[in-house]
């Protein structure tokens, strides 16, 4: 009741977001009180935090100020696995909600759980996450995130819902029965990965539609992969929406950790749930505001599966100057904005990270690679080098063409083009300073 | 009972198999067999030594791609349907042979062969019900001196 009171008055302010703009101070407070909490939990409840603070010394009542999370352990991603399926709850399973895991494409997959008062953070986050990027009641939301185990689509779906906007469950896939959606029912708001949206212009144009024109949709939110600033320029552009950023991951809650707001510069991390720490990944010192490291997440409010200093393996840095928007929660560096080239072909516009997210939907860590424009009696050639590791190698024949042809189909399904896959001995491809170049273009060397 | 196998990498271009032969001569690993697997693009050079570990981290060092697979020699006699009976035993088992190839060498009358199973426990368990010669490593590489100049 309230909340529609204060949207009618304010058109932009909502209570849920009134966390954004807690006084730092304030803010510190709720984190050191939720961090001795949280502590306290992971050492009674789980045996694997009590077993690392343990082998270090550590009691959680030495975490007096919010500096000595850095006498806690670390926690990796192998450790959820080692612990499947439910090793890392702090609850009995009759407390827990819902059950989320990811696709495990190496191996066990892993599996994170929520109580209900956890869905309830987690839908408020999102919640922020949506006004942040100007989302409110009467937008119509197209999620095309995965719904199922994948935290992405039914995380977003509780958020959508939890703002009052009208949410359509369409989830990923059917590139073409989602442009006629979009168009149908009036979308005004869409959510997915932004080389799925990518994908989704050039399918919108080959149907004859003009997205600026033809279609209704203002903003989106994309996350689940790295992308950079030059797609967000290109789907600004193409489709004439604003392209803001989120970011999250399973282990921590799903989507909900952070995200761009209007301003379009580092995400905000809710940070009254979240506890971020950049270190150096060499060293696991903390590293100073403003410099690159990796980013380490202490959940500060979960109750079904707390974890303490997860190392995401993203490499960020918090940005020190305040945001434009006011909000006083800090913020992170995208995680991704190396440079990207993109290249035209058959009309179709890729990026290399389209490219890499394909070959990391098969491969848990990125090969090198390098793309290879050609062309060939006037028709354009897109191949795909890949050095083959030992890791990827198979004895068997058949594996190592089934790997060529996985490659090939992810590839295909983020740019609808069909690439020629060919798989090289480690270190042929040329590296100037360590970097592959990753593209050659030799289409005008022909004639 | 279970032999070790290196499988190396490497693309279908001229002196690429020579490439890697050399650099095993010039560290002196001594093959006791190999069989190349192809496709258009691709190889897998699949070989057979005394000293798999040393072979192993000569092939890393040199920068191919390796990985090691468990394999079986089996004795099969030399005959008109020696390898026939061996390959019955599986049938009768609905096991399937990955692939094979033979040992470059002989043990009395008998041939060698290398077999690959899917079901590498199951298929040696079966074989040796059925009577069929499984080699130890011993008495493949046993009387051979280990790999030489070091």
């Amino acid at each position: 009741m309230i909340r529609n009171l204060w949207n009618d008055l304010e058109g932009t302010f909502f209570p849920e977001s009134a966390l954004d703009y807690m006084p730092a101070d304030r803010l510190r407070e709720v984190q050191l009180q939720r961090l001795k909490a949280v502590t306290a939990l992971a050492y009674e409840r789980v045996a694997l935090f009590r077993q690392r603070m343990e082998a270090k010394g550590v009691k959680p009542g030495d975490v007096q100020k919010l500096e000595d999370v850095r006498l806690l352990p670390f926690a990796i991603k192998n450790d959820l696995r080692d612990t499947y399926p439910y090793g890392l709850f702090a609850v009995p399973m009759s407390e827990v909600v819902r059950l989320h895991a990811s696709s495990g494409t190496t191996g066990k997959p892993i599996v994170v759980g929520y109580t209900a008062q956890d869905m309830e953070v987690w839908k408020q986050v999102i919640m922020r996450t949506l006004y942040a990027a100007g989302y409110s009641r009467g937008d119509v939301v197209q999620n095309m995130f995965g719904y199922g185990l994948f935290t992405g689509g039914l995380g977003l779906h509780g958020g959508i819902e939890g703002i009052g906007a009208t949410v359509i469950p369409i989830s990923g896939g059917n590139s073409e029965r989602q442009i006629m959606v979009m168009k149908d029912f009036g979308v005004t708001a869409v959510s997915c990965t932004p080389s799925y949206f990518i994908h989704l212009i050039e399918v919108a144009g080959k149907l004859g539609l003009d997205f600026k024109r033809d279609l209704k949709v203002k903003r989106g939110v994309f996350g689940a992969e790295p992308w950079t600033d030059q797609m967000r320029q290109y789907i600004e552009t193409a489709s004439g929406i604003k392209a803001y950023d989120i970011y999250g991951l399973s282990e921590i809650v799903g989507p909900g950790v952070a995200a761009e707001c209007q301003c379009q510069s580092g995400l905000h991390v809710f940070e009254d749930h979240f506890l971020v720490e950049i270190v150096d990944p060499k060293t696991l010192e903390a590293v100073p505001d403003g410099e690159e490291g990796e980013l380490v997440i202490t959940t500060l409010s979960k109750q079904a599966m707390p974890v303490i200093r997860y190392r995401t393996r993203d490499i960020t840095a918090i940005e020190t100057r305040p945001c434009a928007c006011g909000r006083s929660i800090r913020r992170i560096r995208r995680i991704n904005r190396r440079s990207d080239d993109m290249f035209i072909i058959r009309g179709v516009n890729v990026f290399p990270s389209q490219i890499e997210t394909a070959l990391l939907k098969t491969e848990a860590s990125l090969p090198h690679y390098q793309i290879v424009l050609s062309r060939k009696s006037g028709l354009d050639r897109m191949e795909i080098r890949v050095e083959v590791t030992g890791e990827m190698l198979s004895d068997r024949l058949s594996e190592m063409e089934g790997l060529q042809r996985r490659f090939s189909h992810s590839i295909e399904q983020i740019t609808s083009l069909h690439p020629e896959v060919t798989l090289v001995q480690p270190g042929t491809i040329p590296r100037s300073e360590g970097k592959a170049k990753r593209v050659v273009d030799r289409r005008n060397e022909s004639v | 009972m279970k032999i070790r196998q290196i499988s190396v990498f490497l693309e279908n271009r001229p002196g690429r198999l020579s490439a890697l032969c050399r650099t095993l001569a010039d560290a002196g690993v001594n093959l006791s067999t190999l069989t190349l697997a192809e496709t258009g693009e691709f190889g897998l050079l699949r070989l057979i030594t005394p000293d798999s570990d040393r072979a192993k981290q000569v092939i890393e060092k040199a920068g191919y791609a390796s990985t090691v697979t468990e394999v079986v020699a089996l004795q099969v006699p030399d005959r008109p349907g020696g390898l026939a009976s061996v390959l019955q035993v599986l049938e009768a088992h609905s096991l399937s042979v990955e692939y094979m190839y033979a040992f470059a060498m002989r043990t009395g009358g008998d041939a060698v062969m290398v077999f690959r199973f899917d079901d590498m426990d199951r298929a040696l368990a079966a074989l040796q019900a059925a009577g069929v010669g499984v080699f130890k490593a011993v008495d493949l590489f046993g009387k051979r001196p280990l790999a030489n100049g070091h």
